[in-house]
């Protein structure tokens, strides 16, 4: 009995190591790759000042305490911005805060895209030379931060917005910040 | 296994093949290295700054062309990081404070060498303990053939039997 019992596990042996390195693989086909978890997440918004985009002054992280806020990554040359622009459009007139940040973009460009497809930011800061992208650890726009009232980040979301699953991971952490 | 090759070819078509194959993969390492070439140039004061500059950049991943490091690509955020590199060895910052600087910005996944820690321990020791299972499994494989040729060993009836089989020869 033991004996078959052995000799079955040897000629299943190399199906059953077969099977579990294709599970392995499909479960490795199925992660997107670009996705690179932030490590800010828990910590301090990295502080800065940049000048506005559309007005006179400048913009300090200090300003991102005491509001659950979201920092939004965008540029006039980013096609997927324009894809998830409708959502922040909707989340800014939900009374979400969203504050822009202007990522090497060229001023007028800018300027020209938000008089064409609306403008749902509290306030742009400009990073022309991507610097503070840098410290924020920005590797494509978009990119969303949520940014709690102490100004921590809790949560980023790397790619549009517009993307379901990208929203409700957004929006799930948002709803617990406001409570 | 190897008498079928020698016999089906000819010792001088395995040597002209081999020097084929040497050709070919040297012909490859030149071709990479001219796809390296440097995008623009950096001013460094010191040799010792300039290496430290090209040894950090070559280590570090590129987040926009994730195959290839700070130093390759042509990527705008590469590009960057280069710029930024080398504005902190100007400030006379070590290695290890611009390798830090870029984990704690975009994580250890910028490192083409991960670092030594209880999550990546899998990681540097899994090929050593898939290794010794290997090596288990031969072994035991080995002994257990072993094994069966006792089990067939020949009963003393046989013995007889093979015997008397001689002594009719005889």
């Amino acid at each position: 009995m033991k004996n078959k019992q052995q000799t079955f596990l040897k000629r299943f042996m190399p199906l059953i190591v077969f099977v579990v390195l294709v599970a392995l693989l499909a479960v490795g086909l199925t992660l997107n790759p670009r996705l690179v978890p932030s490590p800010l997440i828990g910590k301090p918004a990295p502080a800065f000042e940049l000048p506005l985009l559309l007005r006179e002054g400048s913009f300090s992280s200090k300003e991102l305490l005491g509001h659950v806020t979201l920092v939004s990554v965008w540029a006039s040359w980013c096609f997927a911005c324009r894809q998830e622009h409708e959502t922040v459009k909707y989340l800014s007139q939900k009374g979400v805060r969203i504050i822009g940040l202007n990522y090497k973009d060229d001023a007028d460009d800018a300027k020209n895209w938000l008089a064409k497809l609306g403008n749902p930011y509290q306030a742009i800061a400009a990073d022309r030379d991507g610097r503070v992208a840098i410290d924020w650890g920005v590797y494509g726009a978009p990119e969303t931060f949520l940014v709690d009232k102490e100004g921590i980040i809790r949560h980023k979301v790397i790619g549009p917005l517009s993307d379901e699953k990208n929203y409700q991971a957004l929006m799930s952490v948002y709803e617990s910040l406001e409570k | 296994m190897l008498n079928i090759i020698s016999k089906r070819y000819d010792t001088r078509n395995l040597k002209s093949g081999a020097l084929l194959l040497l050709v070919l993969l040297t012909g490859m390492t030149l071709v990479s290295s001219v796809t390296a070439a440097p995008i623009e140039t950096f001013k460094f004061e010191s040799v010792d700054t300039e290496k430290t500059f090209h040894k950090l950049s070559e280590e570090l991943r590129c987040l926009v062309c994730q195959n290839q490091n700070i130093a390759e690509s042509n990527a705008d955020l590469a590009k960057d990081l280069r710029l930024e590199i080398y504005n902190m060895l100007i400030d006379g910052k070590t290695e290890d404070e611009i390798v830090d600087f870029m984990v704690q910005r975009y994580g250890d996944y910028v490192l083409y060498r991960p670092p030594f820690k209880p999550l990546t321990w899998l990681l540097w020791f899994g090929p050593v303990i898939i290794f010794i299972l290997g090596m288990i499994f031969v072994v035991r494989h080995m002994r257990s053939q072993d094994t069966d040729g006792e089990d067939e060993a020949l009963s003393d009836e046989e013995i007889e039997r093979i015997k008397n089989l001689h002594a009719e020869q005889e």
